[in-house]
């Protein structure tokens, strides 16, 4: 526990500093101002997204073939944490989306198939925790995991195909993309903030599930034992 | 400062979902936590 915590408070301190330096040490843009600098958080969310839900899925397929507990409490904590850099994707969006463009969200391609993105990870949340049975939980999340994936490298495309209100590629978006180096290196301190953030998170997400299935089997042991001794004293009665 | 209060609400944002989903997973750790005390406990 002591460890969560040192590890939490860690990470805590490098969001501040990511923080400070997004706040005051990154240059000006000179349209958007000060909602520009919501970039520095916005787009290290999508990352620390991608990558969780990468490991998630990574999870899912080995599950498959190994059919062993662990990678499908890697899936389960991929697709969770994925989940909370994906709201924060969104909301930090929206609030950027209000002062640019005068709306808070729009249909377009790529908001729309991030949306999805989130819906089918919360889906793939509620289907696991509604099967009892371990090994069919597993089985089913694994196989709805790697279906829901599908809609990451859509939305990855999805501004680079399709002629959307949202902003085009930053990074490897053809020629006169990127950014001003001084933008560039703060933005690197935020994406490590933000992926360390997602890695603790997945960490203790992951012990979580560890100590469910514990749970799970300290439970059928006890009831086991309790059958055995309800037999045991029906037999003495007789 | 221009549409400093859009920054404002972005930063406050993302340490409230960072926040609340520690506190979820903290509880959730205590509670399992005490069930496998108690079933230790029942098994010995």
């Amino acid at each position: 526990m002591n460890r969560r915590i040192a590890s939490s408070l860690i990470v805590a301190g490098l969001m501040c500093i990511a923080g400070y330096a997004a706040l005051f040490i990154a240059p000006d843009e000179r349209t958007m101002h000060d909602a520009q600098r919501i970039f520095y958080f916005h787009m290290p969310s999508w990352i620390a997204m991608f990558l969780a839900f990468f490991l998630s899925v990574l999870g899912n397929i080995t599950y498959l073939f190994t059919r062993k507990q662990r990678y499908d409490w890697l899936g389960v904590a991929g697709a969770e944490v994925g989940v909370v850099c994906c709201t924060i994707g969104l909301i930090t969006g929206a609030l950027w989306g209000r002062p640019a463009w005068g709306i808070w969200w729009t249909w377009d391609a790529r908001l729309t198939t991030t949306f999805l993105l989130w819906l089918l990870y919360i889906s793939y949340l509620v289907l696991h925790s509604m099967v009892e049975d371990a090994d069919r939980r597993a089985r089913i999340s694994a196989v709805f995991g790697i279906f829901a994936f599908l809609d990451v490298p859509l939305v990855y495309v999805s501004n680079r195909f399709w002629r959307t209100q949202h902003p085009a590629p930053v990074f490897f978006g053809g020629p006169n993309t990127g950014v001003d180096p001084a933008m560039g290196r703060v933005l690197l301190l935020c994406f490590a903030a933000m992926v360390s953030v997602m890695t603790v998170l997945l960490l203790d997400r992951y012990h979580l599930e560890r100590l469910r299935c514990e749970v799970s089997l300290l439970t059928s042991e006890t009831e086991s034992r309790d059958l055995e001794q309800r037999h045991r004293m029906a037999r003495e009665r007789v | 400062m221009r549409n400093f209060q859009y920054l404002a609400a972005a930063w406050f944002a993302i340490w409230l979902v960072f926040f609340l989903y520690q506190i979820s997973l903290s509880r959730r750790f205590s509670r399992l936590l005490e069930e496998v005390k108690r079933l230790k406990e029942r098994l010995q």
